[in-house]
This record gives structure tokens, sequence and C-alpha cells, in this order.
């Protein structure tokens, strides 16, 4: 666990996933009046998921908006509000809904501020809630951190623990520029340590949740923890993982990528998004370019199939990458060379 | 409502400002002087004029792809706004933007916008600021017909009106989208019809009458400011060149004849006449106007011409905002 300079006089205690998000949220809205929430269902029923719960009692119905079904409007609304000086946070209820507004994110949030020759910022922060594992089906699992990389202008953050949802969270809103930050939805009750008072966990900063010398796991989200079971299993078998949880997408901690594989000369990248032309790719492409003299073993990729995310649960679970496939997938990494 | 001979020449002064400055900028880019696409506002100028004379320095305005017509008549600096045109370091964008991305915050004009209708939601999310902060700044919604079509435009008019947001939303209905007639696009005669689908009162008014447009801003003002929710302005009017450029396109759309009646009608030439025969202006006052603003555009036409290229060591500025807030 990273401990950053502002929570060492910060005390920790358990808290949910899902409840250090609703914190963060309450404890900066209590700090800057400009931030405010808005979306479907986020107002009066605190979000479907319970995000937003118990904002609007203690803010407003200004503070916390319920909108209608209406996601190029909410991502309009947010963009708007912030070129007028406002925090905005902006809700898309499933990650699948950002294709729904991806003209007002990718077209507009994302290119205002160099289309405008630098005259505006965009403190703008999308929640939306990602990943596959609840038989949602094939619109409502999607994991769709690629194509937001993909977009210059656009931050993109997903956080894999309690202490790093709520410090991401509380830079996200506080950082000048659009950041989606998407939480993984089987994390929602994940419990872990949190400090209790406001602090960030700054963007674009890796995270090396687990030391190890003979091979790095690169991944974020909830990959991170399964990452980590097969580090554990792999400890056994005479292997040592290190893990890094980017936490930030984009901008991507590069250095902490190749300082690890400089060392460990192995890399295996691990995320629940399909494998084709994901970060998986990226990382792979930066390692060669800036670090081939060093790796012993081509960069292995453990991810999803290139299909849309199956309903039935057996298929949904053969589908999303486990400990096991990725054990694998590092047994295959180190056996190479 | 009473129109003062200011309002009258006020509005005179914005239409000739932008008139002139567009077959201006039209010229520069016939003679490709003027990178990318141009969509120009001439014809429309009663609209611009109209809504914005009826606004204060604080409220805003969101614009569109013909975007021009709006900067300028919301106050812009036409020698940055040519400068931008041309792709030059002194443009309002430093050259990042163009013609369909000018904008210029400190007059609260939030930006011409490549995507159509994509500029609803984003004044609809200034009008939700001005709410939150209790104030009582209005900010416009500027649309096509067209824009009414589409889904971000539906989303954004609906939001305000349920939001209950100070915002006027103005169609800029010029029978064409793009180069098809609005009629092979809709199944409605007056796109005012969809206000009451929004619970928008709505009103129609003749576009090529500023002072129509004026009238009927300052009464939508009016009530956005003093919390009553959005309104809906249909101003049918007519764009004298092509959706994009001059006349560059090589097939027929529309006949001389329906561009000779329109022009018949012309916002400027109707103005002037009733002012002269009124006695507001006199016609060495009206040449007057036009001699000093012709004079502004040529300088700035010079000033686009000499500012320097942006460098290439700037392309990838203000990709992000650095530091922190």
């Amino acid at each position: 666990m990273t401990v950053t300079e502002t929570e060492t006089e910060n005390a920790l205690r358990e808290l949910t996933y899902l409840g250090a998000v609703n914190e963060a949220l309450d404890q900066i809205m209590a700090q800057d009046p400009d931030v405010f929430c808005a979306g479907e269902d986020v107002g009066a029923n605190g979000g479907v998921f319970g995000t937003f719960g118990g904002l609007q009692a203690k803010y407003g119905e200004m503070r916390s908006v319920d909108t209608p079904i209406s996601e190029q409007a909410i991502i309009g609304l947010g963009i708007g509000a912030a070129v007028a000086g406002l925090r905005p946070v902006v809700d898309l209820m499933f990650m699948d809904f950002i294709l729904v507004a991806m003209d007002q994110i990718a077209n507009q949030a994302a290119k205002l501020k160099y289309m405008f020759g630098g005259k505006t910022s965009l403190p703008m922060t999308i929640t939306t809630n990602a990943g596959a594992g609840l038989s949602a089906a094939a619109q409502h699992s999607q994991s769709l951190e690629a194509m937001l990389c993909h977009v210059p202008g656009l931050k993109v953050v997903m956080p894999s623990t309690a202490h790093d949802a709520k410090g991401l969270l509380v830079a996200s809103i506080r950082d000048d520029n659009p950041v989606i930050y998407a939480k993984h939805k089987r994390l929602f009750g994940a419990k872990g340590p949190c400090p209790e008072d406001l602090f960030e966990v700054p963007l674009g900063v890796a995270n090396t949740t687990r030391p190890g010398s003979d091979v790095t796991i690169v991944t974020y989200g909830r990959m991170v923890g399964e990452s980590l079971k097969a580090a554990s299993t792999l400890s056994g078998e005479g292997v040592e993982v290190e893990v890094i949880d980017l936490r930030t997408l984009q901008p991507m901690d590069s250095e902490a990528i190749l300082a690890s594989v400089k060392r460990t000369h192995r890399c295996v990248v691990v995320h629940e998004a399909v494998r084709f032309a994901g970060l998986g790719a990226e990382i792979a492409a930066q390692i060669q370019e800036e670090a081939f003299d060093y790796i012993d073993a081509p960069v292995g990729r453990v991810a999803a199939p290139f299909s849309p995310v199956p309903f039935s649960p057996g298929l949904e679970g053969a589908y999303v990458p486990d400990a096991k496939r990725i054990a694998d997938g590092v047994r295959a990494a180190v056996a190479r060379g | 409502m009473e129109i003062t001979n200011e309002v009258l020449k006020d509005l005179h002064h914005r239409m000739i400002r932008i008139r002139f400055f567009e077959e201006a900028a039209g010229r520069l880019f016939e003679n490709s002087e003027m990178p990318g696409f141009i969509h120009l506002y001439v014809g429309e100028e009663a609209v611009a004029a109209g809504v914005c004379a009826a606004l204060r320095p604080d409220d805003q305005i969101g614009s569109t792809h013909r975007g021009h017509g709006h900067l300028v008549a919301k106050g812009g600096d036409l020698h940055k706004m040519m400068a931008e045109l041309m792709g030059k370091e002194d443009g309002y964008c430093n050259g990042k933007g163009g013609s369909m991305h000018i904008c210029d915050l400190d007059l609260n004009m939030l930006g011409a916008n490549g995507i159509v209708g994509a500029g609803a939601p984003i004044a609809v999310g200034a009008a939700f600021a001005n709410k939150y902060r209790g104030n009582d700044t209005v900010a416009v919604v500027f649309f096509g017909d067209g824009a009414t079509n589409i889904g971000a435009f539906h989303e954004a008019a609906n939001m305000a009106a349920a939001l209950k947001l100070p915002a006027v939303f103005v169609c800029e209905n010029n029978e064409y989208g793009e180069y098809t007639p609005r009629h092979k696009t809709m199944a409605i005669d007056d796109v005012v019809d969809r206000a009451a689908g929004y619970g928008m009162p709505g009103v129609m008014v003749d576009g090529m009458d500023a002072v129509a447009v004026y009238e009927a801003t300052t009464q939508a003002v009016a009530r956005a400011r003093a919390g009553h929710g959005p309104s809906f302005i249909e101003a049918k009017t007519y764009r004298y060149y092509n959706h994009h450029g001059v006349q560059i396109m090589g097939f027929k759309y529309r006949t001389d004849e329906e561009v000779d009646m329109w022009k018949a009608r012309d916002c400027i030439d109707t103005m002037e006449a009733n002012m002269l025969a009124n006695g507001v202006m006199s016609q060495a006052e009206i040449d007057a106007v036009r001699g000093e603003v012709q004079a502004i555009v040529d300088d700035a036409v010079e000033f686009g011409r000499n500012s320097p290229y942006p460098h290439v060591d700037t392309m990838l500025d203000d990709v992000y905002t650095v530091g922190a807030n």
C-alpha cells in the first residue's frame, strides 16, 4: 500500500470500495461548493448502486441532480458547467453507456481546451461502472478503457481497492481535465483499509502492490486482486511475481513499468478488456521500444477473448480472466528463453 | 415593445460587421488564403444581431458550425477572428481551432462546434451553472433546423425544460440541412412545433427582421432571468451562400429564383430603407458606418495575413491542463 504524504496523520479503517467512493464525494462536496453530482437516479435514490447515497439529503437538489436518461446531455451538462467554472461529477450508470455519449466525451470534452487554444480548462469527472461478472450481459459488462485511452485530452482511472477508490476519486475531481473514473462492479463490497480524512492518490502514478524478482505483472482494476492470488500460488512454485497496479491508465506510468521489467526481464499484462488492441498491446509495444535489450521472453497477455461478454454464468466465468489463467500466462512467460 | 433609435443603430451595426467580415472571409477562402472548411453566415445576420443585442455581456451563447456571425454579434475581435480562420498564431485559438471552433470565453461565447447539435448540451450546462450559482445570467443555444433532428439536441432541450434552466433556444431555420431541403428531413412545416413537446413556450419570428428577433429574444431572456425556464424561438432565415464555402458546389440544389426571393428581403437592405424612411439614420451616416466597418475588416485581413503560422513546437501545447488547479 502506497502511503502518500497527505495521509501520514490520516487514520486507516476498514471500508468497502463503494463506501470509500461515497465518502470521497461527501467530503469533497463539503469542502468545495463548486462540486456537484448529476446523472440518472443519482439524486433522490443515491444512484442505483448507492454511490451517491445521502448526498442529496445533505447537499440539496442542485448539488445532487436527477437527470433524464440522456447520456449526451448528462456529459454536456458537465462540460458546460465546467467551462462556466464549476467542478462537475457526472455519472454514466454503466461503462457501456459511454458509447451513447461518445461525441460529447471524445469530440467535445477531450478537445475543447486544445481547439480553443488553451483558453479554458475542463475540470469534469465522469464516474461510471465497468466490468463483467454479474451476468449483466453484453451491454452492461464491458471494459472500454482502451478506446478512451486512445483519445488525447482524456484521463482514465480504474481503482482496485477502497483506498485507491477514495484517493483517486478526490484527485480526479480536483484535476482540471476531463477524467473518466471507472469503478469495477464486482469490487463494490470489497473491504480494505482506507484513510478517514480527505486525501489524494495522484493520477498517473502506479502502485507496486507486490514486489518480486522473476516476472512483472502489469494490471489494474479487479484484475489486481486476481493477479495477487496468482502471484501467491506462483510463489509456492518458486516464481516471485512483481504486481504493478497502474491505477491510472491515461496518463500511464510507463516509467514504473519499464523500471520493473528491466529488473525482472519478463512481463505479463493482465486485463479484463478484450485482448485485441487492448492496453496490453500498448504496454508490450512500449516495452519492446524502450527495454528491448532487457527482456528475456515475449510480453504475455492475459485478457478476455475477442467476443461480446456472454450472459450465462458458465460462459461469463470462462470469459473473464482469473487467477488460474493469470498463473498459466506467467508460467508461459517464465518458461521462455 | 418600444424600440429606441439606439437599438436600431446597434442592430444595424452588428449586421454590417457580420456581413462585411463574412464577405471578406469568403473572398479569402476562394483565393485559397483560408484553409479547411468555411460555413458563411451571410443572409442570416438579423438572427445573431437581434439575439445578441438583447443579451448582457455575462450571458452565454453556444454556437454552431456556422458560428462566425454569433461571435461577431457578441462583440468578437475581427482581427483575432480573421487570423484564426487563416490558421495563424494570433488567432483566437492560436490556430488550433479554425472556423468551426472559434470562441471567446471572455465574451461568454462558448465556441462554434463542428458537430451538428453538439453545442446544445454544452450551452445547457452553462445554463445549469447559472442556476447553480443563483445568478440571473442566461445561456442562449443557437442551432439550425437540421440540428433539431439529432439526438443531442433533443436531450438538451428536454433536460433544460425538465430542470427549468435559464436558457433560450434559438433555431436558425435556413430551410436546408447542408444541401437537402428541410421538407425532406422533417414532416412538420414549422420547427417551433417541437417546442410544445418540451413544454417550452415557442414563438416564430421573421429571421430577416432583426427587430423582430430582438423583441422575441428580449421576452424569452426576461422569462429565463425570472426563473421561469427555457423558451424556443424559430427564426426563419436563409443562407445566401452554400452550406460550405461560397459557390463551389457543382450541383444545383436550389433555384436562382428562390435565392433572389430571399435576397429581395435582405435584412440589412430592409433595415436601412426603414431607418432612412423614418429618419433614424441619414444615407451619409449609413455610409459612414459601412466605411468604418469595412476599414476594420480590411485591417483584420491584413492582420491575419501578417500573423505568423503557429510554430510546430506548439503542436502539443494545451492537450491537457497541467498542474494543480
